[in-house]
């Protein structure tokens, strides 16, 4: 009996060792531990024996037993295991291959360049003032002390739609009726919007192009608040390091007026075609509120001053962009507008 | 305005003073110099020539062999094909190794077999602009006076070793239109001392009282006439020094009596007119408002057609010039001229300017009284014009000047205290500084009580207030010094508005879509101003448009998003998804100005998903522009006030379009691009949609408030039914939602189907609905019990469950 039972335990770890897969393996556990297995069977065999011996052979079927389990079990860990690697190795996929595409849109570069300098200036305690892009003669040239016939009205061809009313050429006349609106309080704004020349279209001209302008009234405004708000404006666009200068210039609704240039962002003041060799760049038209504006506006020019300043959102972004063709602008071409689409610094 | 430095050191020294740097000081204290202009252009090698002899060229008929000497005893052989070139003309040589402009070189050559060692100049060949060039010399080579040195330098001779300063002059600095007025500003600069023209010279016993008349008609149009007669006048060619200023002024010499009152136009900035006294026939001078429909011949030989508020120079009986703008033909000083009348007057700019654009006549003389000459340089101007008639033309000046005068030429008084200077810059200049800035202008100034009492010299019409010195002492005083501060006092809350950042949440869910922002133009043309509007009204157009594509303001954005699709496609972009934020223009308002509504549009065609290489490509659908609008009411919290309903749009898919309707309420449309559409742009399936931002961002939504997250279980029922297939789902879809008890909280089509297991028309179309409810665990018979009504409704609307 002992040797039976040593034979039948040799078989069952041969069968084991020899098992391909899970099934086989059940196949044996069935046959050799199973109810009817022969293991089984000598255990129910052994009320035969003496009951000296029974408990001596218990003990040996129980760790012939145990030991086939054991083995048993460590196959099906083993071929378990093997199974996993097999799967795995069967779903393995070429990671290099394109993901599956996901649609990214984006804002106009226009509005990328308005938004951040609306932000700027919303962070330094403006709002945000809009007005139409048809308007009135009179907000558009006369509250800003461009009465009819003043030569400085040639400064600016305007497409009229009657003799009264006109395709705004600036968007000052959204600082004129701000003004008005606010009745004689403090103000801080910034105007961006569509304005429109009698121009051709060409590389460096649009009939429609934006502006973005802003004006600060309030008692005791100085110049040289205008110039450290410039400042400020210019570093944000343009980079820290960026330098302004302010010329002299004439604009009907500002006294003084001035240009304002910045130190050239490419080649750092020392000349090069982008600043025309002049390490000086002119960004922008700006100066002190003329008294006549403010009073038209509703405002004691002896009491309150104000600083304004405008400058055209295509100019900026074409030269923070490196682009060349100001029609790009308007032909919404794919290939442009996606470019402006990821973050910067 | 062209400023010549040889000219302007007359009356201002700038000696020792690089052009370049002169430049930049100019433009950084106010006035904007675009460019400093080297007449000489880096010439070498040219130099006077007297030709000794002139033989024709053997083989060409055009070509002549000329033996020039250019120099002691240097005579050369040079091939000359100009036909004015004759013996014993002094001219201008480059010799071989000189360079002229546009990179030309001269070398010795052989012209059809003969040859040639230089060229005999022209003044075009030496880069001087072809307009400016005298008449007699505009086709040939320039000739110059007998007295030229041979061999000497003819760049010096004819002006041409000269720097100019090209000045972009804003419109308030008409001072500047004058070598005087920019010899003041220089000096201010520099501070240096003006030195103006010394005036006299010998008149004639006779006076000129006697020879004509003069009276205004129209003193407040014109303040100040004054007339000097000229007699025994030589018309001829001016001194070469005269006609090189002008030249280097962009002028075109003529002769010198036009010559004189041209100088002085560029000197003074004070318009003259030479009238031939002759012609003039009557001895009398009127100015007058024209009348109305009143010819006169001008001096470029146009007929022009006058009206009743173009003032006019006549003789008493016609007109023999347009005041200030232009002389007549008919009084013109001509090479008979012996008598000349010299006109120096003050007409008033804003009937000046108002004529001069009526006529489409700009002259430097127009320009100059539109922006206001100087009253106090009038009078001196033709004391200047009588004294060179003098001097270069033998003239005899007649004893007086007949004249009008009731022009004003007080100075403007400014008072202005230094502390408002101070105030206004945000700076501390002293007083001693103010006043030094204020000496170098050469402005009247004294200091008392604390106050600065300015009287601004009357050439300086841009200075009239306050801040007009606030900006002269600034910019002479430096912008550089200027501080940099930010404003102080209490700064208002910035932010945007509501409507504002709700916008900013349109562009980021367009964006969160896959569309990109496009920009296009507010004016369109007539035929597309209306197409696809939501609302039909009154069109804006141009008085003048440019174009016909640019003529009419845009009702709707769909159009140009269109145009910029089929851009993009016939570039070969496979997909085009578009957006845009822009506004319309209804109608009219009170203002008399169009109603601005604001929109949002987009357009989508081509490929909306393509992920190449795992097979997987969809175009683009009516119900991805639809999901992109849904979406977008999601994000606004509008989702539960909003609706859709079929619709006809003209040009769009009569069975693919819907209406948007907020609370009922028609605010949008979706469609598909109508086949016959799409071929004119050449576009596949091509989706639009386009909302009023207007109506739907000022819709009011209640203040988020959260609700708790669901602790029982939500139970759902699925119900197929067998519809019509023109049947809107929506329309069942409300039957459901109206039959639902308060327990049903969601109602999502799950499937549709038409085809081979349905009967023909039919279609089946599958929802689950969810019922739940927040405070307890529902029962099955609650559920079934509320199921039931659904059923039951849906039986009464015709609608079997399949
Ligand atoms: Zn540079």
């Amino acid at each position: 009996m002992e040797q039976q039972l040593k034979q039948l335990e040799q078989e069952a770890l041969a069968k084991i060792e020899a098992a391909l897969n899970l099934k086989e393996l059940n196949e044996v556990r069935v046959a050799y531990l199973g109810k009817k297995g022969p293991i089984t069977d000598l255990l129910k065999g052994m009320g035969k024996l003496s009951p000296e011996e029974r408990p001596k052979m218990g003990a040996l079927v129980n760790k012939v037993r145990e030991h086939v389990t054991e083995q048993l079990e460590a196959k099906v860990a083993e071929l378990e295991e093997q199974a996993v690697l097999e799967q795995l190795e069967k779903e393995s996929i070429d990671v290099t291959l394109p993901g599956r595409p996901v649609r990214v849109g984006n804002r106009h570069p226009l509005t990328r360049v308005v938004e951040e300098i609306e932000d700027l200036f919303i962070s330094m305690g403006y709002e945000v003032a809009e007005g139409p892009e048809v308007e009135k003669d009179y907000y558009n040239f006369e509250a800003l002390n461009l009465p009819k016939g003043h030569p400085a009205r040639d400064m600016q061809d305007t497409f009229y739609i009657t003799e009264e009313t006109l395709l705004r050429t600036h968007t000052s006349p959204v600082q004129a009726r701000t003004m008005l609106e606010k009745k004689g309080e403090p103000l801080r704004i910034i105007c961006p919007g569509k304005v429109f020349r009698r121009d051709s279209d060409d590389a460096t001209h649009s009939h429609q192009f934006m502006q973005i302008e802003g004006l600060v009234v309030g008692e005791n405004i100085r110049m040289s608040d205008l110039k450290g708000t410039l400042d400020k404006m210019a570093k944000k666009m343009f980079g820290s390091d960026r330098e302004i200068r302010l010329r002299p210039s004439f604009f009907p609704f500002t006294e003084p007026s001035v240009e304002m240039d910045i130190s050239c962002f490419k080649c750092g003041g020392s000349g090069c075609n982008v600043c025309k060799q002049t390490g000086w760049i002119e960004i922008l038209g700006a100066g002190m509120v003329h008294p006549n504006v403010l009073e038209m506006g509703g405002y004691d020019s002896k009491k309150y001053s104000g600083f304004a300043f405008g400058m055209g959102v295509e100019r900026i972004a074409m030269l923070k962009y490196g682009v060349e063709d100001i029609r790009h602008f308007y032909t919404n071409d794919n290939r442009f507008i996606s470019q402006f689409q990821r973050t910067e610094g | 305005m062209l400023v010549s430095l040889n000219w302007l050191k007359q009356y201002v020294n700038i000696d020792g003073i690089e052009p370049t740097e002169l430049a930049e000081k100019i433009t950084r204290s106010g006035i904007e110099v675009d460019a400093v202009i080297d007449r000489s252009q880096g010439m070498t090698n040219v130099v006077v020539g007297h030709v000794v002899s002139k033989e024709k060229h053997p083989d060409a008929d055009k070509l002549n062999v000329c033996q020039v000497e250019v120099g002691e005893g240097d005579v050369r052989q040079i091939i000359c094909g100009a036909p004015n070139v004759a013996a014993g003309q002094k001219v201008i040589v480059a010799l071989p190794g000189a360079r002229l402009p546009g990179g030309v070189k001269i070398k010795k050559a052989k012209m059809r077999g003969v040859e040639s060692n230089g060229m005999i100049c022209s003044l075009q060949e030496l880069g001087v602009e072809g307009r400016t060039v005298p008449k007699a010399y505009a086709d040939g080579i320039y000739v110059l006076p007998e007295d030229a040195v041979p061999g000497s330098d003819a760049l010096e001779l004819v002006g041409l070793r000269d720097i100019v300063l090209e000045l972009g002059l804003t419109p308030n600095r008409s001072d500047a239109l004058s070598m005087l007025g920019v010899a003041y500003e220089v000096a201010a600069i520099l501070s240096e001392e003006v030195k103006l023209p010394e005036i006299n010279y010998p008149t004639s016993a006779e006076n000129a009282e006697n020879y004509i008349k003069v009276s205004t008609e129209a003193s407040d149009l014109n303040p100040l006439y004054a007339a000097k007669v000229i007699k025994n006048v030589k018309i001829a060619e001016s001194p070469l020094w005269l006609q090189h200023h002008l030249m280097a002024a962009g002028i075109r010499p003529h002769n010198n009596v036009v010559d004189i009152t041209n100088f002085i136009l560029m000197e003074y900035g004070q318009p003259l007119h030479a009238f031939d006294y002759n012609s003039l026939k009557t001895n009398e001078i009127v100015v007058r408002l024209a009348n109305e429909g009143e010819k006169i011949v001008t001096l470029d030989d146009q007929e022009r057609t006058l009206n009743s508020h173009n003032l006019v120079i006549t003789n008493g009986v016609e007109p023999v010039a347009v005041a200030g703008v232009m002389g007549g033909a008919n009084s013109e000083v001509t090479s008979e001229t012996t008598t000349v009348v010299i006109e120096a007057a003050y007409f008033d700019g804003f009937s000046v300017r108002r004529t001069s654009k009526e006529l489409g006549l700009r002259s430097d003389s127009s320009a100059r009284f539109e922006k206001g000459v100087d009253p106090n340089r009038v009078l001196l101007a033709a004391e200047r014009a009588a004294q060179l008639l003098s001097e270069l033309a033998g003239g005899e000046v007649l004893q007086g000047t007949v004249l009008v005068d009731e022009l004003d030429k007080t100075p403007t008084r400014v008072v202005v205290s230094p502390d408002f200077v101070n105030a206004r810059l945000g700076m501390k200049i002293s007083l001693e500084d103010m006043l030094a800035i204020l000496h170098r202008l050469q402005f009247d100034v004294e200091a008392a009580n604390g106050l600065l009492i300015i009287d601004a010299p009357t050439r300086r019409q841009d200075i009239k207030i306050e801040e007009d010195i606030v900006e002269e002492i600034a910019r002479l005083y430096g912008y550089d010094e200027i501080p940099m501060t930010l404003p102080e006092g209490n700064a208002s809350v910035g932010g945007l508005t509501p409507y504002q950042e709700k916008r900013r949440v349109v562009r980021n869910v367009m964006e969160g879509a896959g569309l990109l922002q496009a920009v296009t133009y507010s004016l369109t043309s007539d035929e597309l101003s209306q197409k696809f509007a939501l609302k039909v009204e009154d069109t804006t157009k141009l008085l003048m448009p440019m174009s016909e594509e640019r003529t009419t303001l845009r009702q709707s954005l769909i159009p140009h998003l269109i145009e910029a699709a089929s851009y993009n496609v016939a570039r070969k972009a496979d997909s085009v998804a578009l957006y845009e934020v822009g506004s319309v223009f209804l109608g009219k308002t009170e203002e008399e100005l169009p109603y601005e509504e604001e929109h949002l549009a987009i357009v989508l065609t081509g490929k909306w998903i393509d992920n190449a290489w795992q097979g997987e490509k969809r175009p683009v659908d009516f119900y991805v522009a639809k999901g992109i609008v849904e979406a977008l009411f999601e994000k606004l919290g509008l989702t539960d006030q909003v609706s859709f309903e079929k619709a006809l749009v003209d040009g769009l898919h009569p069975g693919q379009t819907a209406n948007v309707l907020l609370d009922g309420e028609k605010v949008g449309i979706i469609g598909g691009l109508h086949p016959s559409e799409r071929k004119k742009v050449d576009l596949k399936e091509t989706f639009v949609a386009e909302l009023n931002l207007f109506a739907i961002l000022n819709a009011s939504t209640n203040a988020l408030v959260y609700t708790p997250v669901p602790r029982f279980p939500e139970i759902t029922r699925d119900i197929a039914l067998e519809l019509d297939r023109t049947k809107p789902a929506g329309e069942i879809e409300s039957i459901i939602r109206k039959a639902g008890t308060k327990l049903l909280k969601q109602v999502k089509v799950f499937d549709v189907y038409e085809g081979e297991k349905m009967e023909a028309g039919k279609k089946s179309v599958a929802f689950t609905l969810t019922y739940f409810d927040p405070e307890r665990t529902l029962t099955d018979e609650e559920v079934t019990s509320a199921h039931n009504k659904v059923l039951k409704a849906l039986a009464e609307a015709g609608a079997e469950e399949r």
